[in-house]
């Protein structure tokens, strides 16, 4: 044997220990990541019937353009776009025609080419059934493009750049809330993002939206996620959640992901493994931390459908403006998916799949687990509406009247938040907000999971809904009365401020006067006698002053008083005016408008007075006898309040009514006063004060109009 | 003697040293562990609405709550309603009563005031009215309503010369609805659907 | 076209409280039948009385609280209620015991608390338990198995003994139960009882009929499990205390030895009170924690009651003791949130 063949030999026999071991650690590598895959389990959880096969017959279909696109301002939780088109303006697809306000906003663009009609509130996709504002655009039915901006390499530019492409392009998530994808996309966290989990679970009943998607579109679905995750920085995993429910979408899907590093992880169905945090849990097994988000344990999810818009937005520069609806239940002729324009009205679409009007029920926008009702299918499709599900009363009956909770407990097993419904529900019912708290309600995730197990058929979520807003307005309510409260402690000390200047300032008036007057008194006496008068009159001032805040009686003398001087003016002008001579006498009508105004003015301080004192002497004798006894005294305020209830529950319209027209024929009188003293005086606002005028005048009018028509009803 | 002694003595100073032992050890606990507790004031006043309307005759809220810890009664704030007047109740602990008709009704939706800016003057009467500041504007300059700090308390719309402020509801955004509890159905017990009833029809 | 408003979800499960109750009643059976084949009809008998009693008494109550009686008689929650502690009370008693016991049941200790789903106590056990300390006497006399009495009574003997006529006097058929024989064994050694005794020794471990009554609701509460209308976790906490309670004291099976484990298993209303007495949702604990305290807290105090205390068995008396408990268990149990890195307490916000 030479020592070259040794040589060989040894060699191979290092290459075969090298091949070995490479193979040993390629299979660990794999069996970890075997490990690393292998999905979890949450708790909790249900199994309603699936009934997808309705809607998954036919491909992805489209119907022919609506006349009037309905385009809502606000499609997601956030803040209201800020309209960018005038009315009557033409607008092309894709033209953006609503600009974002702030950061979680999204702009929108025209789904169409057409002229805009309306922008104003109009039926809205929302469980409020509120109306909300949108922009309107007739169609003309070319269809016509704007100009877009397409991209063959989005390599070539930076991950900041693109985000500003996918916020410019108004994407939002197209599976659940409709946050926008750019706001998540750069997440925050503290924490370096290892994960991106693209969501194709869709584990609501009927809706297969995604799952056509992933039939049809997973090449483009592939390469929105590569751009997603070259806009976080190539994280270390990107796993793809399906349901083993969607057998052929999971094939497409390795299909179309042969040869990048993502893998497509296969779970079993399970609703709701498809919610965000349910997902993170069965693919990670971290748990998404209380009042956190998922980047706060270096996780960002995104639905199939915003990868897929993702793409468009990069590849072509194409907004979101359509998207893929499952339009299903057996009150339709055709139950399928079809791509449709955002803002296609709701009945446009079920005309165009044959709803029948006697089967049809109720138009649920999303599954049976979490959609909502509306009541107007006027309202449009809009970003994040993923179904339209159409049940006949067989297919999805109502829910039958709730019995007593027996705390039989199926919600607690049911819930995958790990809450205790029943406890929640307790809560809720009775308004306790604190203990509501302490059981976690906010970490309820609306699913439905607990009301749809519920043996005695209790809307539990419909509870945590309320409550949960009953809450947080509670919260919005503090927080305001807080500002109210500073804000009005802060005028109070501003307002002791500048007395207290005032006063400083008259102090020092006060010394300067004093001190040139004891300079006069100084160089003569003689001036000494007028400073005393001058004493005497501010003297005489002050009193005054301290009997404007004397007691009722002495106002209602002083009223009185000041009543006679009034009328015994008015009768001397009025003497004077018929023995003056012509010239004057404009001169003297003047003065007497001015004294009868005084006496006016004198009548009703003479009234409020009288009235100030009556109530005080009330007060006075009803305050003696209880003084002793707060029993006594809180039943008396008890029976007053009641005489007082009933009184008002007496009074019939027309006497509010009539009330009412005394209060405005007051501030007519008012009115008029304030508009002659402002002619007389020249002031420059005596326009404003005729115009107020004439409106209260007119309103009196319509009050005693509506007065007439209730006495001739009544008649 | 002195077993007669003893015999009264060791309990007496057994029990009159626990006693001592025990009162320095409570003593101690009151000085150590003393609760904070917020001023009665500041309490009762954290629940009043804080709208400074002086419907109750007192020139905001906080003089009102100080009256009430003086004393005065709880009935008197139509702003806070029913709601207030319970909580009141509750902390004071005494019974709670009707809302006093004397100082107005309890408004079902929530006011703001609003300025017809083409009609203001520039008077600045209502600057002047608003305990909240919540108007701004200068002399002879047209003024407007802050409507998110404005507590709808109607003390600008009386002193306006040209009658160009009125009090409007206070829209409920989309962002800001939130469905309502269920109505309680066939568990009602019978003297709480009698009760239902009658405020239904009220 | 009015479209309706709905919230969700809008679809349901299609589990129905009454449905609960009637697989609640129909694992009752093999016990029932058990009771039947080695008692005769008395349980029957009792049955019927409790259950024709609390159906009129809960629809009495309904009507005198303005309510509809059709839709509460519906969901059979009274019927299980009467249905338990007719199979709890000695067969043969005379006619009023189930009547007391079933009207104090529905009127007590549910309705008076504002029915169903507000009652902080078993209503069953509540019932029981007031006959237990009105009647003593009545209440513990069972009668033995038909095979050591030669025969259980047939209908016309079962009839006249419940309604006191023709005679019959029902200390004739009652023997003392495998508890009380082996509480009240102060001088042999457990092995000798076992000899002696008829009931002991006709049976494998814990006595004639007891045994096989007992292995009928262990049956049933296996049903139960199945159909998760109940979960494991009070049960298997409440026998498993037991179990080894007994045997901290079965000291070998000597005179002064409170009994084997399997005689606690299998004999008295053990199984019973496992299975459907403690995983009464409405008077128990509410979270898988809480259930495993409850269940402990029955098993111990059952334990408890049977070895030291007066009353031959406890089944009821520890249920009614541990419902007291129960909200204090609730306030310490919470399970942990998902998102959440411990769980709290009920009383947290107010504590701090």
């Amino acid at each position: 044997m030479s020592s070259e063949q040794q040589q060989l030999r040894r060699e191979s026999a290092l290459e075969r220990r090298a091949a070995r071991e490479a193979q040993l650690i390629a299979s660990d590598q794999k069996r970890q990541k075997a490990r690393a895959l292998r999905p979890n389990d949450f708790p909790g959880g249900v199994y309603p019937p699936e009934n997808k096969h309705q809607s998954t017959g036919e491909p992805i279909g489209s119907i022919p353009l609506a006349e009037q696109l309905v385009v809502p301002l606000l499609q997601h939780t956030g803040s209201t776009a800020i309209p960018l088109v005038k009315l009557g303006e033409t607008v092309l697809k894709g033209q953006k025609i609503a600009e974002a306000d702030g950061l979680i906003s999204c702009s929108l663009h025209a789904p169409t080419s057409g002229k805009v009609v309306a922008i104003e509130p109009a039926a809205v996709p929302h469980p409020s059934g509120l109306p909300a504002d949108c922009i309107t655009i007739d169609a003309d039915g070319e269809d016509r493009w704007c100009e877009l901006q397409p991209c063959e390499d989005f390599r070539r530019f930076t991950p900041v750049e693109l985000l500003e492409k996918i916020r410019d392009c108004g994407i939002s998530g197209m599976g659940g809330a409709g946050f926008p994808t750019a706001v998540k996309l750069d997440p925050h966290g503290g924490v370096e993002i290892d994960t991106l989990i693209i969501n194709g679970t869709e584990c609501e009943p009927y809706i297969t939206a995604d799952d056509m998607l992933m039939r049809e579109r997973a090449e483009e679905i592939i390469a929105g996620v590569e751009i997603i995750s070259y806009i976080l920085d190539e994280p270390e995993r990107v796993l793809i959640g399906i349901e083993d429910n969607k057998p052929e979408a999971i094939a497409a899907m390795r299909a179309a992901a042969e040869g990048t590093r993502f893998d497509i992880v296969v779970f079993p169905t399970k609703y709701p493994s498809g919610g965000e945090k349910q997902l993170i849990q069965i693919l990670t097994g971290r748990e998404v931390p209380n009042k956190g988000l998922p980047a706060n344990v270096g996780i960002v999810c995104q639905n199939v459908g915003t990868a897929r818009a993702v793409y468009r937005a990069v590849r072509f520069g194409e907004p979101l403006i359509s998207r893929v609806t499952t339009v299903v239940g057996k009150a339709l002729e055709r139950q399928r998916n079809i791509e449709v324009p955002i803002g296609t009205p709701i009945k446009h679409i079920l005309k165009a799949h044959g709803a029948h009007r006697g089967l049809m029920q109720k138009v649920i926008i999303g599954g049976p687990m979490m959609g909502y009702t509306i009541d107007d299918t006027s309202a449009p499709v809009i970003k994040t509406t993923n179904c339209l599900l159409v049940p006949t009363v067989e297919e999805l009956p109502p829910a039958p009247p709730a019995q007593a909770c027996i705390r039989c407990g199926f919600c607690a097993e049911a819930c995958p938040a790990s809450l205790l419904p029943q406890q929640l529900y307790w809560y809720a019912r009775a308004d306790d907000h604190e203990k509501l708290q302490a059981y976690n309600l906010f970490d309820c995730i609306e699913c439905g999971c607990c009301s749809y197990v519920c043996p005695s058929s209790i809307p539990l979520v419909q509870y945590y809904r309320a409550a949960k807003g009953d809450i947080r307005t509670a919260e919005q309510e503090k927080e305001k009365a807080d500002r109210a409260r500073e804000r009005f402690e802060f005028r109070k000390l501003r307002m002791e401020r500048a007395e207290k200047e005032k006063q400083a300032k008259r102090e020092a008036r006060r010394k300067a006067a004093e001190l040139a007057r004891r300079q006069r008194e100084e160089s003569g006496g003689a001036e000494a006698e007028a400073a005393q008068k001058e004493a005497d009159l501010v003297a005489a001032a002050l009193a005054r002053v301290k009997a404007k805040q004397a007691s009722p009686e002495q106002q209602l003398a002083r009223a009185q008083r000041s009543l006679t001087s009034a009328e015994g003016r008015v009768e001397r002008l009025q003497q004077k005016l018929e023995a003056a001579e012509e010239k004057q006498r404009d001169q003297l009508a003047a003065q007497l408008k001015a004294a009868e105004l005084k006496l006016q003015e004198a009548r009703q301080k003479l009234a409020e007075a009288e009235r100030q004192a009556e109530t005080a002497a009330e007060a006075g004798r009803e305050s003696t006898p209880g003084q002793d006894d707060p029993q006594a005294r809180a039943q008396s305020a008890i029976e007053k309040a009641k005489a007082a209830a009933a009184a008002r529950a007496a009074m019939s319209p027309a006497e509010k009514l009539a009330g009412e027209i005394d209060a405005l024929k007051a501030r007519v009188e008012k009115a008029r006063a304030r508009l002659e003293k402002a002619c007389s005086a020249g002031d420059a606002n005596v326009e404003a004060f005729e115009k107020a005028l004439q409106n209260l005048q007119q309103k009196l009018e319509a009050k005693l109009r509506e007065q007439k028509q209730a006495g001739e009803e009544k008649q | 003697m002195l077993d007669w002694f003893s015999e009264i003595s060791t309990p007496l100073l057994i029990l009159g040293g626990m006693a001592l032992a025990f009162g320095a050890l409570l003593g101690f606990a009151a000085v150590r562990f003393k609760v904070e507790g917020d001023p009665l004031v500041e309490q009762v006043d954290a629940l009043l609405p804080q709208t400074q309307c002086g419907q109750c005759g007192y020139p905001g809220c906080r003089p009102y709550a100080e009256a009430i810890v003086h004393g005065e009664k709880i009935n008197k704030c139509p702003p806070g309603g029913q709601s207030t007047i319970n909580a009141l109740a509750n902390l004071l602990d005494v019974e709670p009563m009707p809302l006093d008709a004397e100082h107005g009704e309890e408004k079902e939706t929530k006011m703001v005031a609003f300025i017809r800016e083409a009609e203001c003057i520039g008077c600045t009467k209502c600057i002047q009215a608003c305990p909240v500041d919540a108007i701004v504007g200068a002399a002879k300059y047209m003024h407007t309503v802050i409507s998110d700090e404005c507590t709808g308390c109607d003390l600008c719309v009386e002193p306006c010369p040209v009658d160009c402020i009125e009090m409007v509801p206070l829209e409920t955004p989309l962002q800001g609805w939130h469905p309502e509890k269920p109505p309680e159905g066939i568990e009602l017990i019978a003297s709480d659907r009698r009760q239902l009833s009658k405020r239904s029809a009220a | 076209m009015s479209l309706m408003r709905a919230t969700s979800p809008h679809a349901r499960a299609g589990d129905s409280t009454a449905k609960v109750m009637l697989q609640v009643a129909a694992a009752t059976l093999p016990g029932v039948l058990a009771l039947v084949i080695y008692f005769g009809i008395g349980v029957l008998i009792n049955i019927a009385l409790c259950s024709i009693t609390a159906l009129a008494c809960e629809a009495a109550i309904v009507k005198l609280r303005q309510r509809p009686v059709a839709f509460y008689l519906k969901d059979c929650s009274a019927f299980v209620t009467a249905l338990l502690l007719g199979i709890a009370l000695p067969p043969y008693c005379p006619w009023w015991l189930p009547v007391i016991g079933a009207s104090t049941a529905i009127v007590l200790a549910k309705h008076l608390y504002g029915g169903m789903g507000y009652n902080p106590f078993n209503p069953a056990m509540v019932g029981y338990v007031v006959l237990l300390i009105s009647f003593p006497v009545d209440m513990t006399r069972w009668v033995g198995p038909a095979e050591i009495i030669n025969g259980a009574p047939g209908i016309d003997e079962a009839l006249s003994l419940v309604f006191g006529f023709g005679g019959y006097n029902v200390d004739g058929f009652t023997r003392a139960t495998p508890l009380d024989i082996v509480r009240l064994n102060e001088s042999v050694l457990l092995s000798q009882l076992y000899a002696t005794e008829p009931v002991l020794d006709q049976g494998t471990v814990a006595g004639l009929g007891w045994e096989a009554a007992n292995f009928g609701f262990l049956i049933g509460g296996l049903f139960l499990l199945f159909r998760r209308v109940i979960t494991w976790h009070a049960p298997v906490a409440m026998l498993g205390t037991l179990t080894l309670m007994s045997l901290l004291f079965y000291d070998s099976g000597s005179s002064l030895s409170e009994g084997s484990p399997m005689l606690h298993l299998f004999s008295g209303a053990t199984m019973l009170g496992a299975f459907f007495i403690i995983t009464d949702p409405v008077s128990g604990a509410t979270s898988n924690k809480g259930r495993l305290t409850f269940g402990a807290g029955v098993g111990l105090l059952v334990y408890i009651i049977r070895a030291w205390g007066s009353y031959p068995d406890a089944v009821a008396f520890a249920v009614l003791l541990m419902n007291f408990a129960a909200p204090t268990i609730d306030n310490y149990t919470l399970p942990r949130t998902y998102g959440h890195k411990s769980a709290r307490r009920a009383t947290d916000l107010e504590e701090r």
